[in-house]
């Protein structure tokens, strides 16, 4: 048996002699830092989720139509497939389920990827490159998770599309002529539709796949940052696999390729009981106003993106139009995203891990991780739920909601602003970083 | 770094091979719903659900086609002299005797081809490439065979089937017509797609 | 068993969901199962004799509400199709959308998926709230659903209700559904027993919604079971071979 491996083997090499110097550099002479912890599961799962939804997404594509075209009163061709596929294709419900878990449960990972970035400084040099490439998977991640929520053709699809494209329409001067030519209609329609499908099916897949191998050579070209921000290539050489690497180094393969596995046991775990138990996530994941079809005379009473876009819309919604004009929310909501992407410039400070990091970093991260739930709550309706109950039904809920929304959206933009001023002017107060990366067993 | 004598290799084998063993399972049964979600769905099977054919207008000579999971079925009312000269052809025939079970069910093996003597029921496609051959019913010369006792004459590659479907020796096509799963549910109704004995 | 732990556990997890995900206030809980298939299979029946008339099950084949609710196809074709349609079928209905639009003023929607997009709780309530309204075209309104097109068709076993004087005229009926509501003339069931008629057409028209769920809750555990075997033996793995990393 071993032997057919290794003819096997062989017979490769010899033909494409490039393919085992690209294994050996990123899986078992990929030395990675030995003290990760919980945060760095993430990057992995990210991964995990992607195969998902490119494999449940290529068989939902067999049974989906993307036509507008009426079926039956008031009933799209796009809306009937996708209870074709919940009640009449074999499995059809399970692979569907899992593309709607997964879309969510990417962001849950990727946000959680994001946040150990923040903490553990790993945006700083050298990984500013790492930290870009990140941020555009970011962008094109959020690209793809919108067109493919409008696929479905519900009515929340119909009028989430409206809504997002009608962003556009704030752009001074070519604003309404930009919106038609994206919908290709005067309104979301069959057009939308399909070029939608075409985009979510093809273009930002490819355009995703692109970015995450840039991203995961970029990071093994610099080497993975751990929770202590030391750079192990700097310290001592020397471990038991090899004379020249890092001695706080351990092989990729077998050693994190194993630690991941039981991450993925865990994450599979939970993926697994809200596929089965849970599927719509209390309608956090799948909404009950899109089991409505796409209804272009009656918008849903609770128009609300999906809960991984609330802290964008939020600040969106909490910025008044002034001027007349509304594109100052629109600005914002795209600065809040843009601020991101110069963190690595805005940080001035030298050391990377929170651990040894001023405290003044430390509460304004903590804040700033409260603001972004916060403003995530205010743009997922709950504050508008909850100020009855708290303020009494009498009370001016737009106002008090206003008032704490732009609070947390001040807290938000206020962290960039904090973040250079604390690092530039030198008011952080670090502790000394060791030389060797610690393990806390 | 002095560990290494502590290394346990069976333990690590064990468990390398039990981890591959049971996650490669787990690969296998993943796979499984995406391999099902190809058979015909719900949709695809009602539509392809047996059909009830009315033959009590067919003539005596005549031919009707009834339409069965996206097949032609066709159903002939037979005349006595076309049944009397079904024994005269079998020299000329490849299968005369129907011995090809994948042809026909059990119930349709006799020299006839089918459950009453008079009513041909067999699926209309050309067992060469799939065409649906044309129907010549009439004891009569014809430009492809002087000698043409009835039957059917495929336009594609010139196969011909005599009037129980079989296939005449020294065509392209290889084995007879198929005969589909029918049964009849009285006189004048047969229920294609379920034999007798509710088979499908 | 586990489907209950894990209900439990589901409660707890989305008591925050919920919040948002409810319609508001005002809702009774209508306490259905999809483990209680007795009361699908009468929730089904009354939906065919007091419901299909009007509304549709456009996504849901006959067939299929036989098979799941463990019901003979043949007494589905006999009592359930009253438009010829064949046991394979969708439940479609006879009435023209333009006939319907005419005759309520808004054709009457399909079911199909109202226990996704509404909640059971709101079709539970809303069966519930009927009350007699001479202002109103078909003579019916509802406390739940102000000015709704439908008349109230299962009357004849609830009794006809009325608003309570005290809330007055208006389309407000309180903050309970229902409970602003005085039976006029008692109906052929008790309030017990129409409780119970509501809550069967609420079990049905939420297996309705989705039939697989009665598949994925069946099924979910041994996904579970699975993949905590396949982490345990992983973790065994991952530490034998970790003993190198010191």
């Amino acid at each position: 048996m071993a032997s057919v491996f290794t003819n096997i083997g062989n017979w490769v090499n010899e033909r494409a002699p490039g393919l085992m110097p690209v294994y050996r550099k990123h899986m078992t002479e990929y030395y990675a830092p030995k003290n990760f912890n919980f945060w760095y599961y993430f990057g992995v799962l990210a991964l995990v989720v992607l195969v998902n939804q490119l494999l449940t997404g290529i068989f939902l594509t067999m049974n989906y139509k993307p036509s507008a075209a009426e079926v039956a009163p008031g009933v799209s061709a796009a809306f009937a497939s996708v209870e074709y596929i919940m009640r009449d294709v074999s499995w059809g419900w399970l692979i569907r389920y899992m593309h709607s878990t997964g879309a969510s449960l990417f962001f849950v990972v990727v946000y959680l990827h994001m946040f150990r970035g923040l903490l553990y400084g790993s945006y700083k040099k050298p990984r500013e490159l790492v930290w870009i490439l990140g941020m555009l998977i970011f962008l094109a991640l959020m690209a793809e998770a919108f067109l493919g929520y409008v696929l479905p053709w519900g009515n929340m699809s119909f009028w989430g599309a409206k809504v997002i494209i009608s962003l556009f329409g704030t752009i001074p001067w070519i604003g309404p002529s930009l919106v038609e030519w994206i919908m290709g209609d005067y309104l979301p329609a069959d057009a939308t539709l399909n070029r939608f499908f075409a985009l979510h099916v093809i273009a930002l897949p490819l355009v995703l796949l692109l970015l995450v191998v840039l991203h995961i050579f970029a990071l093994h070209e610099v080497g993975s940052n751990n929770p202590d921000g030391v750079e192990i290539k700097k310290g001592p050489k020397g471990n038991r696999w090899s004379e020249k690497a890092p001695a706080d180094g351990i092989p990729f393969h077998p050693y994190y390729t194993l630690h991941d596995m039981v991450g993925i046991g865990f994450f599979l775990i939970i993926a697994s009981f809200i596929i089965f138990y849970a599927p719509t996530f209390g309608g956090w994941f799948l909404e009950h106003d899109n089991f409505v079809p796409a209804n272009n005379l009656a918008t849903p009473e609770h128009i609300k993106p999906v809960w991984y876009f609330t802290p964008f819309y939020a600040i969106l919604r909490m910025v008044p139009s002034f001027f007349g004009t509304a594109i100052w929310g629109v600005i914002a909501m795209f600065g809040a995203i843009v601020l991101l992407f110069l963190v690595p410039w805005l940080d001035r400070g030298t050391v990377k891990s929170v651990r040894y990091r001023g405290t003044g970093y430390k509460v304004a991260l903590g804040l700033f991780a409260l603001s972004f739930f916060m403003l995530g709550a205010v743009g997922a309706g709950v504050s508008a739920e909850m100020i009855p109950k708290i303020f009494g039904a009498d009370a001016d809920s737009t106002f008090i909601e206003n008032l704490f929304g732009r609070f947390w959206t001040i807290v938000y933009f206020a962290f960039f602003a904090f973040l250079w001023a604390y690092t530039h002017f030198g008011y952080e107060k670090t502790k000394p970083v060791p030389d060797r990366v610690t393990t806390h067993d | 770094m002095a560990n290494d004598a502590v290394v346990d290799q069976g333990r690590r084998r064990f468990l390398t091979a039990t981890t591959s063993v049971v996650g490669g399972a787990g690969v296998v049964l993943a796979a499984i719903p995406f391999v099902k979600s190809w058979e015909p769905s719900v949709a695809a099977k009602t539509a392809g659900a047996p059909v009830v054919a009315d033959i009590s207008k067919i003539e005596p000579g005549q031919k009707v086609t009834f339409e069965w999971r996206g097949l032609p079925v066709f159903v002939v009312n037979r005349t006595k002299d076309q049944l009397d000269a079904l024994p005269t052809l079998d020299s000329h025939l490849r299968d005369p005797k129907s011995d090809n079970a994948a042809q026909q069910p059990e119930y349709a093996k006799n020299e006839y081809r089918s459950i009453k003597p008079e009513w041909l029921v067999v699926t209309g496609l050309c067992t060469h490439l799939g065409c649906v051959p044309d129907f010549f019913p009439d004891l009569k010369p014809e430009p492809f065979d002087p000698q043409w006792k009835g039957g059917f004459y495929c336009p594609c590659h010139k196969s011909r089937y005599d009037i129980a479907g079989r296939v005449y020796e020294g065509v392209p096509a290889p084995a007879n017509l198929a005969v589909p799963p029918y049964h009849f549910v009285d006189d004048t109704h047969v229920l294609i797609g379920v034999g007798p004995e509710g088979k499908v | 068993m586990f489907a209950k732990l894990a209900g439990a556990a589901l409660a707890c997890l989305m008591t925050f969901a919920s919040a948002t995900a409810s319609e508001g206030g005002g809702l009774q809980s209508a306490g259905v199962s999809l483990n209680d298939v007795a009361s699908m299979q009468r929730g089904a029946k009354l939906f065919f004799n007091y419901c299909s008339g009007c509304h549709s099950l456009q996504y849901l084949r006959y067939s299929r509400i036989a098979e799941d609710l463990k019901l003979d196809p043949k007494d589905v074709e006999k009592s359930f199709v009253f438009t010829g349609a064949k046991i394979g079928d969708q439940a479609k209905n006879h009435m023209p959308h333009a006939g319907g639009t005419q005759w309520f003023g808004k054709a009457p929607p399909d079911l199909t998926l109202e226990a996704r997009s509404k909640g059971p709780d709101w079709i539970y309530t809303y069966l519930k709230s009927f009350y007699l309204d001479p202002s109103r075209p078909l003579g019916w309104n509802n406390t739940l659903f102000a000015n709704a097109s439908m008349p109230n068709p299962l009357w004849e076993l609830q009794g006809i209700q009325v608003l309570k004087p005290a809330s007055g005229e208006g389309a407000h009926g309180g903050h309970e559904g229902g409970a602003a509501l005085d039976l006029h003339t008692p109906g052929s069931q008790t309030p017990e027993q129409f409780d119970q008629t509501a809550r069967d057409i609420t079990a049905f028209l939420q297996y309705a919604a989705e039939p697989a769920a009665l598949q994925r809750e069946s099924m979910g555990v041994w996904v579970l079971l699975y993949l905590a075997l396949f982490t345990f033996i992983a973790y065994l793995l991952k530490h034998e071979f970790w003993k190198d990393v010191h």
